[in-house]
């Protein structure tokens, strides 16, 4: 780190400095990549939408320590909500919608014109991005507000129950009305479009995306908007951390009573963080939906949300690098495994002894466990800046007598 | 009519599932204060290691009869669940018992994680059938059908619930037991070991779990790695309604919770319309956690509002 640093307040120079190496590292970056084949570029793709959704349960877990055990809900809600707004699966909705209610099937039809029972609505992303914030973030606040007057470990079973509730309903909500499509998903999403040019290439072009006369393959296209979506959440919570909301979700965090003896109002407080860290999820939704051209409910497992989980959790909760590295190495560690171990395996067993798929999940719960016994601040946890002994030895009040 | 009586009876056969792994959660919270989040894969092991014992069976003497077979792998489930329970406490919660509310939460999804996983390398990723044990002859009352299965079922979780009374409310154990969970410190001083308290509380629970998965499996004749999720999270549910930390309380709240489902899936269709059918039955117990954490945090029988921040 010594070449290196990111601390403004003491020394504004070298950390502008850093900056600036690191995000022309950054950009060059897909270009290295790219020689090794555009798949390994879109492994980085993923990994950029993991660290969105990492930083934005970062915001509710890290800063103001409530256990939110359904994140990936409002990355579905965000994904489906793109789903229905770009894709042609509107019209599929109209259709059974005519078909089983007629009346107002047929007063929709009217209300909307033939364009759209035609061929679905196709809204613009300029415009999906904030719907998709809004619906999540209203779904974070729907959920949030009966539960988060109780303890901690409360709301982790019900946004458990939450996630599991979203993705039964996307799996069920194609009869009578054709929402989701079951199973099967939603299919021929849109690319993202921006100012006309349209990021999955345009046909013909073997998705190869012309900027000003320069063309790039759609995944390094992809790349750079996730790339500029990831600095500005980064910016957003950083700032958000500083800010007297980021102080007192802290302060609720460290102690709850005490925080509302200083005048929070810790209910509308968690509110706000759980809002916020919904609609994160939601925009990381939405990205997917576009990026993928189709969501089903299998992307939306109780898995992905324990492996976000596992990223801030590895990472340094509440400190927003250490999230971001735990980000990285969780989402390259599958493609790791499965280029190098399962190789190695064959090579000195003969056979595939352990699946990378199972190695991984192994890893997962082993590092959120060894992690949270050991190392509980994380890999990078966040420097030390408090005066004061740490909340878990003056807190023993009625605690148990040293095991 | 039929319908309802037969609903009924399959409430009551889940909800005795549901209690008996409610009995588990409830208890540990009772003198930890905490969810054991990996209890709901105790019952899948149990159901596994269950199968594993009848498979054995088959080979070593196939001529015990079914009943026979079936109370033997549950004996034998029980101590391997108990191991299991007793490991993860060991490993998982006992160094952070004074820490911070997140952390042993956070290993114990972690716990359940490697649980499944480890489930998932020994018996195969692909659910396994369950042998049917008992005479599937059916037996009628009033126009509905119950299985032997079934039966016994309810009999078994009934002893099981009556065995736990028994101890908890007259043995000296059961008495320490109490005592830790109204005040582990003062218990202490009473001299309470509580970690002999926690280790036998976490044993119970997994022999109440093992029981609930053996028969688990009996009744649905199908079986999982992931198979304790949702029983488990549905379990905590019960608990949390019937007022957790509260023995009667996690009966009670079982036995409604699988009636509430039961019901709800054979209704549901008809109260919207043909809007939402039986395959929501799963959200019946998270509207119900929402509902009562909402109107009354303390559940049912709870006497004290959980809320201690």
């Amino acid at each position: 780190m010594a070449l290196l640093s990111f601390d403004v307040e003491h020394n504004k120079k070298k950390a502008h400095a850093s900056m600036a190496l690191v995000l022309a590292l950054l950009i060059i970056f897909p270009f290295v990549a790219q020689m090794f084949g555009n798949s390994w570029v879109r492994i980085i793709d993923m990994a950029l939408l993991y660290i969105m959704l990492a930083l934005g349960l970062n915001i509710v877990v890290g800063f103001a320590g409530l256990l939110d055990l359904g994140y990936i809900a409002f990355f579905a809600v965000g994904a489906y909500i793109t789903g229905l707004l770009a894709s042609p699966q509107f019209a599929a909705l109209l259709e059974s919608m005519v078909y089983n209610y007629p009346m107002l099937g047929e007063w929709l039809v009217a209300l909307l014109g033939p364009e759209i029972r035609d061929n679905g609505i196709h809204l613009s992303v300029w415009l999906i991005v904030p719907i998709a914030a809004a619906v999540a973030g209203f779904c974070g606040a729907l959920l949030g507000a009966p539960t988060l007057k109780l303890r901690g470990d409360y709301l982790a079973i019900v946004t458990l129950g939450f996630g599991e509730i979203i993705r039964i309903f996307m799996n069920n909500l194609n009869d009578p009305i054709n929402f989701t499509n079951g199973p099967q998903g939603i299919n021929l999403i849109d690319p993202i479009r921006i100012f006309g040019v349209s990021l999955g290439g345009e046909a013909g072009s073997k998705a190869t995306v012309m900027i000003g006369g320069y063309g790039m393959p759609s995944v390094n296209a992809y790349y750079f908007l996730f790339l500029a979506l990831c600095i500005g959440i980064v910016f957003v919570t950083t700032r958000l951390q500083h800010s007297r909301l980021g102080r007192a979700w802290v302060a609720i965090r460290e102690d709850e009573i005490a925080a509302k003896a200083m005048g929070i109002n810790t209910r509308n407080v968690k509110l706000l963080a759980f809002t916020m860290g919904a609609s994160f999820g939601g925009v990381a939704g939405a990205m997917f939906a576009s990026f993928q051209g189709f969501v089903s409910p299998e992307s939306f497992a109780l898995t992905e949300s324990i492996a976000v989980l596992a990223m801030v959790v590895l990472g340094g909760i509440g400190h927003i690098p250490g999230v971001i590295l735990g980000a990285v190495l969780l989402a390259a560690l599958p493609e790791v495994l499965r280029h190098v171990v399962e190789p190695a395996q064959l090579a000195i067993f003969g056979k595939v002894v352990i699946e990378a798929e199972v190695l991984r999940q192994l890893l997962y719960g082993l590092a959120m466990v060894l992690i949270m016994l050991n190392r509980p601040a994380g890999l990078w946890p966040s420097p030390k800046h408090e005066d004061r002994p740490d909340a878990a030895e003056v807190n023993t009040k009625d605690a148990f007598p040293a095991a | 009519m039929d319908t309802f009586i037969q609903q009924l009876i399959n409430g009551l056969v889940l909800g005795s599932m549901y209690a008996l792994v409610a009995l588990g959660y409830t208890m540990v919270y009772g003198v930890l204060n905490l969810i054991n989040f990996a209890h709901g894969d105790v019952l899948m092991i149990g159901a596994m290691v269950g199968l594993s014992i009848l498979k054995g069976l088959s080979v070593i003497a196939p001529e015990l009869s079914g009943p026979l077979c079936l109370a033997i792998a549950i004996i034998g489930a029980i101590p391997v669940c108990m191991l299991v329970n007793i490991i993860i406490e060991r490993v998982a919660y006992r160094r952070l018992r004074n820490a911070p509310r997140l952390a042993p939460l956070i290993t114990a999804i972690g716990v359940s994680y490697l649980l499944t996983t480890f489930a998932m390398m020994i018996w195969g990723r692909s659910p396994l059938s369950f042998p049917q044990l008992l005479s599937t002859e059916p037996i009628a009352i009033g126009g509905a059908v119950i299985s032997q299965t079934q039966v016994l079922l309810l009999a078994l979780a009934l002893a099981s619930m009556g065995g736990l009374v028994l101890l908890v409310e007259k043995t000296k154990m059961g008495r320490a037991m109490r005592a830790t969970a109204e005040n582990p410190r003062v218990a202490g001083l009473m001299g309470v070991d509580s970690n002999k308290v926690i280790v036998a509380t976490f044993a119970i629970g997994a022999a109440l779990a093992a029981v609930a998965g053996v028969m688990w499996g009996a009744n649905y004749s199908s079986i999982q790695f992931a198979m304790g999720f949702l029983p488990g999270l549905k379990a905590f549910c019960a608990a949390v309604l019937g007022g957790i930390g509260n023995i009667y309380g996690a009966m009670l709240g079982g036995i409604l919770l699988g009636l509430i489902e039961a019901l709800g899936a054979g209704y549901i269709g008809d109260l919207t319309g043909g809007f939402l059918g039986s395959h929501y039955q799963d959200i019946f117990a998270f509207v119900v956690l929402i509902i009562v954490l909402t109107v009354r945090p303390s559940g049912i029988m709870g006497e004290r509002v959980a809320d201690r921040a």
